[in-house]
């Protein structure tokens, strides 16, 4: 019994880092944002006295579920197309040389070498009414000149995804890297076309850096706000642009703090989601837990 | 059991365009080469396998043995000549149109599928009913005997029961061939030898080809009904285990199957032979025996059935159970050959007693077989004059054996180890014994 409760003891001193680390960083700050979403909100930007549910019936406002519907569907198609260019890159990647693939990789985090707003504004100044992308494209008579590349949903997808490639990149090829490509030749042989064994036994494969592109990808996405506020307009806001304005113009903090509540409800719902799938995935690792 | 695979596949446009040839010329490689930049892994290959037979290739490390597997099975192309199965070109056809299966030596199981799942995966993925999958794969699970671990994943099973699984996953798709890589080179030797006897019981049943590749010549020596021995991307010799054994070609093939004594020679003249005809006495000189002129040794006698001419220098190869050993001098007989030697070893194996004779410059390893065990029986030791006999027709002249072959023949140490004494049939010689003391130093 004591040995046990020995075991115990140095089993919890082991995990006692990452459990602060995750009580000070995470807990703690979220359960503030929580709590902050009760307080009323002083003329000049504070925080009041007392408890009120005055921020809740303002979430109500029809104008949020469409805000929010939009950055879902932003993030949701810029994580998909992330993982879609990802997969073939990573596999790729995995196959040639190293030298080839040295290059490449080189070449993937080459862009966090300058200021991700340098870069935005740099796609700015590519997709502006008067850029030589424009004109490219009204001279080639692919747009109309009046359309406008800026200011829209899709000039945010399209930055969206150019600056969070490299997070699906990353996790792809690592796993890639890992795969085992003598399954494929065996998935032929089996009778399975290439592009058979690509689906069936390369995809399951990499599941691990699929999930990991996935959440690398996704959760930045719900809260960014940079992008849509220098590539996006009005028709184009997402829910961070919503919580910025609400801290920095508004100055109205609990409610700032309640759109941010609801942004983090939205990113743990898929979280829990695939914990408990990757849980339900692997058994075998659900038992070692429990000691079997 | 062996209707298993009796049924001939179905629904494939492979059986509509099989052309009748003989099943002896099952499978046959024409003229097949292949190159990787410098290296010639095979080198103008042409071999014809017959349906149903266990069909070894064996050779040293490099050879060429995947690289002829993986043309067949369709993972590399040949830079020239071409491949047939049942009488149809499969030379361009890819990898997953070609009725062949193939059983990595890594195994190469799907990890993240369940035993069952990774056997059914050609089934599935050549979209035969649900019904038929279940029935087949159960079917496999009985022969491997795995019914009560189909649920398992590749990671919680033994080397030997994923070996097994990849075994069932190859043949549950009827495969013409079964091509088998080094199957069991990641198994412990008693678990190769169980498998070893598995496999032949498997082929037994299901009849179907198996291209077995191997560069252990036990394995293909007590599995193979023939034999293709490599060396160089080009084949040396092909035959049966016994004519492989017990009539190399070249002294690279008889210092690699088995043990063998070499002796450095020079042919001579023919013998002649002596015949009573109608009364007379008549001397013709007989082209199948050669003198033989090796240092040290009095004349010998020997076989020349290759018609070796005079002068040339050749190895005289004689394996270590066809000598005799005895205390006294044997009588003279026709094709006779005896030397004089002393005793510097003797190795007791229970079965058979291996002694190392020494004269001049040889060191000559003999096996003697224990048929009768007398208690009075003085057994020859350590140190005593000896005579070492045989008949001529026991060896055989080959050509010498170059340097290059004997860095082929060198085993990596570890698999010298897995090799026993006792189990000499099998056995490779350990390089220092198999090549005369003399020739390396001459
Ligand atoms: N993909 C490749 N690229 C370059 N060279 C190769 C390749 N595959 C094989 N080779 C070379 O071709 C030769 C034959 O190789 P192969 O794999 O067929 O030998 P093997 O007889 O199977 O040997 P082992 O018993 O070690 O498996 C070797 O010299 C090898 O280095
Ligand atoms: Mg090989």
């Amino acid at each position: 019994m004591k040995a046990e409760r020995r075991r115990k003891l140095s089993e919890w001193l082991v995990t006692l880092p990452s459990f602060l680390w995750l009580l000070l960083l995470f807990l703690v700050p979220t359960a503030l944002v929580f709590a902050i979403m009760f307080k009323p909100a002083t003329p000049y930007g504070g925080i009041g006295e007392g408890w009120t549910l005055a921020t809740l019936r303002t979430l109500g406002n029809p104008n949020y579920p469409a805000i929010v519907a939009r950055t879902l569907w932003l993030s949701v198609a810029a994580t998909a197309l992330c993982i879609l260019l990802a997969t073939p890159m990573g596999y790729y990647m995995a196959r040639v040389s190293p030298a080839r693939r040295r290059l490449v990789l080189l070449l993937v985090i080459l862009p966090f070498w300058t200021s991700f707003l340098v870069r935005i504004f740099a796609w700015k100044v590519l997709l502006h009414p008067e850029g030589m992308l424009k004109h490219g494209l009204v001279l080639l008579g692919l747009i109309a000149p009046e359309t406008s590349l800026l200011y829209n949903a899709y000039a945010v997808l399209l930055v969206m995804v150019y600056t969070e490639l490299p997070f699906a990149i990353l996790p792809i090829y690592a796993a890639s890297e890992k795969f085992d490509f003598r399954l494929i030749e065996a998935a032929k042989d089996l009778g399975a076309t290439s592009f058979l064994a690509f689906r069936k036994i390369f995809l399951p494969g990499i599941r691990v850096g699929l999930l990991t592109a996935f959440l690398m990808v996704f959760i930045p996405s719900l809260g960014s706000y940079v992008i849509p506020d220098i590539v996006g307009g009005p028709t184009s806001e997402m829910i961070g642009n919503k919580i910025a304005q609400r801290t920095f113009v508004d100055r109205n903090l609990p409610h700032a703090a309640g759109l941010s509540a609801l942004l983090t409800v939205a990113v743990l719902i898929p979280m829990v989601a695939i914990t408990a799938l990757r849980r339900k995935e692997s058994p075998k690792d659900a038992l070692r837990e429990e000691g079997v | 059991m062996r209707k298993i695979l009796a049924a001939e596949t179905s629904g494939s446009g492979v059986r509509k365009r099989r052309t009748q040839r003989p099943v002896s010329e099952f499978l046959v490689f024409e003229d097949v080469s292949k190159h990787y930049g410098a290296v010639k892994a095979v080198d103008h290959v042409s071999l014809t396998v017959k349906q149903g037979e266990f069909f070894s290739l064996l050779g040293p490390s490099g050879c060429g043995k995947t690289t002829l597997l993986r043309i067949l099975a369709g993972f590399e192309q040949p830079d020239t000549g071409r491949v047939l199965l049942g009488g149809e070109d499969v030379t361009d056809l890819p990898p997953y149109e070609r009725k062949v299966n193939t059983i990595f030596q890594s195994y190469a199981l799907f990890p993240h599928l369940s035993v069952w799942d990774n056997i059914a995966f050609g089934l599935k993925v050549a979209k035969r009913p649900k019904r038929e999958i279940k029935d087949e794969v159960a079917r496999m699970l009985t022969l491997i005997q795995m019914e009560d671990q189909a649920w398992k994943k590749p990671d919680q099973i033994s080397g030997g029961q994923k070996q097994r699984v990849a075994i069932a996953r190859a043949l549950v798709n009827k495969p013409r061939v079964l091509l088998l890589d080094e199957p069991l080179a990641a198994l412990d030797l008693k678990l190769r030898q169980r498998m070893l006897i598995e496999l032949d019981l498997i082929h037994d049943e299901v009849g179907i080809t198996f291209l077995y590749v191997t560069h252990d010549q036990g394995e293909a020596m007590s599995l193979s009904d023939r034999i293709a021995v490599m060396k160089l991307g080009k084949i040396e010799q092909l035959g049966t285990p016994a004519e492989i054994y017990e009539a190399p070609r070249s002294s690279f093939v008889a210092a690699f199957i088995g043990d063998t004594n070499f002796f450095d020679g020079t042919v001579a003249e023919p013998l002649e032979k002596n015949s009573v005809l109608d009364g007379f006495l008549s001397v013709a000189v007989d082209k199948d025996y050669s003198r033989l002129k090796i240092e040290d040794f009095p004349d010998l006698e020997c076989f020349n059935d290759k018609q070796i001419k005079e002068g040339e220098h050749v190895f005289l190869s004689i394996r270590p159970e066809k000598l005799r050993i005895s205390r006294e001098r044997p009588e003279p007989g026709p094709h006779l050959n005896v030397i004089e030697g002393r005793v510097e070893d003797v190795i007791y194996l229970g079965s058979q007693t291996k002694y190392w004779v020494r004269t001049g410059d040889y060191r000559i390893s003999v096996i003697r077989q224990h048929s009768r065990f007398l208690l009075d029986e003085k057994p020859i030791r350590w140190g005593e004059r000896v005579w070492v006999s045989w008949h001529a027709d026991d060896g055989f002249m080959l050509e010498k054996y170059s340097e290059q072959d004997e860095n082929l023949i060198q085993l990596p140490p570890e698999e010298v180890g897995e090799t026993t004494e006792s189990n000499q049939i099998l056995v490779r010689a350990p390089a220092a014994g198999a090549v005369p003391a003399g020739a390396a130093g001459r």
